[in-house]
């Protein structure tokens, strides 16, 4: 089925991506020994016989790690079942044994889902249980192993607890890999498993990308992509390799099963190994450790602890402002940790869309990354009930949130050093009446069913008051004086 | 020769010096050990400072425990704080472990007195103890003969007198068949009765410590000292001691004891061997027990399963030998040049071929006949055994199928070598507890060992017998 001929369409071809997420516990000690589970620590201090593989050293599972796996898989929707080790050997110099302790075929959880904040749900295939490499630093050659002068090793992060998250090829774009990786991130963390710091290695992601024809069901030849740091490499390793496949099949080549490396720095993939180099890694059951079966009480005792999830979250924000769960405000809300406001904004009697609004646009726009939970909740509710009770325009509640991110403090003294004076209602009622009096001929078009008019006053009654009216009970006292003229 | 349950009892009420009886064996390694070759180490000024240490104690009225003033060898395999452990093997060269192993702990707290790290075959890989890097040992009884293998170090320390305990592991028969080739009693107890943190692996899954001694009780004793729980193995029982001595001295009257026909007359048995099987039989019977020949059909494939699954595991065990951390290290242009130069120069050839064995057997596409078709035969070979335990309180077969045979005379052929531990394999697979006792010499004068066998945590009822075959040779004039 030649495409030669054919100008290169994407949008004629479907991306289909799957992720392989390793997630670092955050337990005290490493999964195997007593030695402490710590980043940054000195190079080669938190080691023993058993995390340096030391000869006649043995492995004894740590528990809180089982627990922190289960509590992935119940917030996954997983089935946690009675499970096995196996010994994946390979060598590589940052592994002590020269082979890792990891589940095999008979992991501990098994198919789950994880809904995006789209509503669209992502299969989760399994979650299971592994002990972390050392942390190889090459010197020279680029930094590859084969041509480097030498290499340092630091096994502070060997027998690091992970739990490995496989996802189903269910992801249909860069973007979507993305919100997949942010919302799992946002479960892992709710579910106290993981800091969830991607900077620190604490949240890995290799993916899995294949493209196939649009309305094609069945899946392309896929390739491996290791070595994205961020979520905005993993999209741009993603997106890239799509249109590499595509142009590739395009131009009457082929796919080959691979991994491939992504490169930042020239924003490529290329390849590291392909099928027939891959590595046979001799998968057998762990012999120096027991079943892990973790029993009915433990995985129910999990389930009733369960932390509240985003999706849950979502779905709270969502009834409160009478919006869709799969809104954008919702997810940005829930995302930047904001919707506690929501719930507080409600018990305050202040409107919950305007406060969702105000949050989605506004605050999340005003807040870095780093700082959200910074605004004052109380501070905050405070502003929209002024600007729900036309105390202030919505341009001058905008204004002074703006104050409010940057600076804390109290909305309405940040109204009053803002000029922002606060019209009393019977004082707006007689600039309105000024306006008519001045503005006969208007009036009686108005009041005789032309509504263009009534912009035509509230410019007047805006610059008669300076811009310190509340337009929306200028709009009302013109309604109001229109109705009574009627009567 | 003191037994070491009346040496222990003297020391610790201060009637004899642990100094005294260190220096006694010391004596015996200056004289004999030059032919024998038991140790890779003696440890010698450590031994003395150690025995001046429990005499100290006993002094100020402390008890140093229940091996006080004992002096123990250890295979090169258990791990010393401070003290080089080489698995005989040049891999190791320069390796000194930062920790104890848990037996060399609690033989520590029990106040016995370490004399040396015995030899072996190169990471417990052989039936006679050539595969030693450091040269063979030989056979204390006829030096032109192999002590067996691969504890035959610690067999022949102590068929030589150099240790009144040693500690050996046994894998697929490497305590039972020395002990048999040297004429003293070895033990390999149910898996998981003693911690293996600290023992160098060979096979994970088919490892076992356990005691060599010149009597049942001795062993006995020992094996109680050493086993129980230890938290820092997954795999240990939960159970305080193998109470090995339980049933000491109540001889074997109305006990069920069935004679193993595919191994007590099986082809390739010396006939020496499997005549003093028999009057072993007869022994027991005469002592009150009910001895009939039984057949546990699976134990035949025991050699093949076992000659997959151990390589499986070694290949993996020893895979961290790699020149990167410790050990040895031969330079390379790049990382596996220097892997390559490192493990070639590193390893013996019968280590080689284990691995090459074990590799190949693990491999895609090749599992599922190998490896999963031996642990299939695994679960036969127990099943088969707990059929017989419904009959019978032990089982009885030869422990090697021929007394010691001259060095040199199996090196060139690995699979008669294989042969050796016939009989002892299946209680590895099964993870059966067995004992190997010596009953009578074979047409060379060589000894010959007996095997009881028992089931998983049947080490009470085990030594109850084997003390009854102890005292039916010693009766006979044929035992050590």
């Amino acid at each position: 089925m030649s495409q030669s001929g054919q100008a290169i369409q994407s949008s004629d071809w479907e991306t289909v991506v799957g992720l392989e997420v390793h997630c670092e516990l955050r337990t005290q000690t490493k999964l195997f020994c007593g030695c402490r589970n710590a980043f940054g620590d000195e190079p080669n201090t938190n080691v023993c016989p058993v995390c340096l593989g030391l000869p006649g050293s043995l492995p004894v599972l740590n528990e809180q790690a089982v627990e922190y796996a289960l509590r992935i898989g119940a917030a996954l929707r997983c089935r946690a079942q009675r499970s096995l080790f196996h010994r994946k050997n390979y060598f590589y110099p940052d592994m002590p044994k020269d082979y890792q302790i990891s589940q095999y075929d008979v992991p501990i959880n098994i198919g789950g889902w994880l809904e995006l904040p789209s509503g669209k749900r992502i299969g989760i295939v399994r979650a299971h249980m592994e002990e972390d490499t050392g942390k190889t630093t090459h010197i020279g050659g680029g930094g590859r192993i084969h041509q480097a002068g030498h290499s340092l090793v630091d096994y502070n992060r060997a027998g690091v607890p992970l739990v490995e998250i496989v996802s189903e090829p269910d992801m249909r774009s860069a973007d979507e890999a993305r919100e997949y990786v942010e919302e799992l991130r946002a479960v892992l963390v709710a579910a106290g498993a993981t800091d969830g710091k991607m900077e620190e290695g604490s949240l890995r992601v290799d993916c899995n990308v294949s493209v196939r024809p649009q309305g094609s069901t069945d899946l392309g030849t896929r390739c491996e992509i290791k070595n994205m740091n961020s979520l905005r490499s993993l999209a741009r390793a993603v997106a890239y390799e799509a249109e590499r496949q595509i142009e590739l099949i395009s131009n009457g080549g082929r796919v080959d099963q691979e991994t491939r490396h992504w490169d930042e720095a020239d924003a490529r993939t290329h390849s590291m190994r392909s099928k027939e180099e891959a590595f046979d890694y001799r998968y057998f059951p762990e012999p120096d450790l027991v079943v892990l079966d973790p029993g009915p009480e433990w995985v129910a005792a999990v389930a009733a602890s369960q932390p509240i999830l985003p999706a849950e979250r979502r779905a709270r924000v969502a009834g409160a402002a009478g919006v869709p769960a799969s809104s954008e405000a919702v997810a940005t809300v829930v995302r930047l940790e904001l919707d506690g406001i929501i719930g507080a904004a409600v018990m305050a009697n202040a409107d919950a869309a305007l406060a969702l609004r105000r949050l989605a646009n506004e605050v999340a726009g005003e807040l870095a990354e780093g700082d959200k939970g910074a605004l004052d909740a109380d501070a905050f509710i405070g502003l929209v009930l002024m600007e729900q009770q036309g105390e202030l325009t919505s341009a001058q509640a905008r204004t002074v949130l703006k104050v409010l991110v940057a600076e804390g403090g109290d909305p309405k003294v940040i109204a009053v050093r803002l000029g922002f004076e606060v019209m009393a209602a019977g004082a707006l009622a007689e600039v309105v009446d000024q306006v008519i009096a001045a503005n006969q001929r208007e009036w009686a078009r108005y009041a005789g069913g032309d509504d263009k008019l009534a912009g035509f006053f509230i410019g007047k009654i805006k610059a008669a008051t300076g811009g310190n009216a509340d337009l929306r009970a200028a709009t009302q006292l013109l309604q109001q004086r229109r109705a009574a003229q009627e009567a | 020769m003191t037994s070491v349950v009346e040496m222990a009892a003297a020391v610790r009420r201060g009637e004899l010096s642990a100094v005294a009886i260190i220096e006694q064996h010391l004596s015996r390694i200056d004289q004999d050990e030059a032919d024998i070759h038991a140790f890779n180490l003696v440890m010698a000024d450590h031994a003395r400072a150690r025995a001046a240490e429990v005499d100290g104690m006993v002094a100020r009225g402390e008890d140093p425990g229940a091996l006080a003033g004992v002096p123990v060898a250890l295979k090169d395999l258990i791990c010393t704080r401070g003290t080089p452990t080489t698995c005989s093997s040049r891999i190791l060269e320069g390796w000194v472990p930062p920790y104890d192993a848990t037996v060399v702990s609690r033989l520590t707290e029990a106040g016995a007195v370490f004399v040396g790290k015995t030899n072996m075959d190169e990471f417990a890989m052989g039936s006679s103890t050539e595969n030693s890097a450091f040269g063979p040992t030989r056979n204390p009884r006829d030096l032109s003969r192999v002590p067996g293998g691969s504890s035959g170090g610690s067999a022949a320390a102590v068929a030589a007198g150099f240790a009144a305990i040693a500690l050996g592991s046994d894998t697929g028969g490497s305590i039972r068949q020395p002990a048999a080739l040297c004429g003293v009693v070895g033990v390999k107890p149910t898996y998981g009765m003693v911690s293996r943190y600290g023992l160098v692996a060979f096979a994970s899954s088919l490892d076992q410590i356990g005691p060599f001694a010149t009597s049942v009780a001795d062993a006995a004793l020992a094996l109680d000292t050493i086993s129980g729980h230890d938290e820092a193995d997954s795999t240990s029982l939960p159970t305080d001691s193998a109470r090995a001595r339980e049933n000491l001295g109540r001889g074997v009257e109305g006990l069920r004891v069935g004679v193993i026909a595919e191994l007590a007359g099986a082809e390739g048995i010396a006939p020496d061997v499997a005549a003093r099987i028999r009057e072993a039989a007869e022994a027991l019977a005469a002592s009150g027990a009910k001895v009939e020949e039984t057949s546990v059909p699976a134990v035949r494939y025991g050699l093949s399963a076992y000659y997959m699954i151990a390589p499986a595991e070694a290949s993996s065990n020893l895979a961290r030998y790699d020149g990167v951390r410790y050990g040895l290290r031969k330079p390379g242009a790049d990382i596996t040049e220097m892997y390559m130069a490192t493990r070639s120069a590193g390893f013996g050839p019968e280590v080689k071929r284990r691995i090459m064995l074990g590799t190949y057997v693990l491999s895609a596409g090749y599992y599922d006949a190998y490896y999963g078709k031996s642990q299939k035969v695994r679960t036969l070979i127990i099943r088969d055994f707990e059929e017989a335990y419904r009959s019978f309180d032990v089982l009885l077969s030869p422990t090697a199928p021929t007394t010691a045979f001259e060095l040199g005379t199996k090196t060139s052929d690995p699979l008669t070598m294989y042969l050796s531990d016939i009989c002892t394999i299946p209680s590895n697979l099964a993870g059966h507890p067995a004992i190997s006792v010596p009953f009578g010499t074979g047409d060379d004068g060589l000894p010959v060992g007996a095997q009881v066998l028992a089931p998983a945590a049947g080490e009470p009822v085990m030594f109850q017998v084997a003390e009854v075959l102890e005292a039916a040779a010693a009766a006979k004039g044929g035992g050590r």
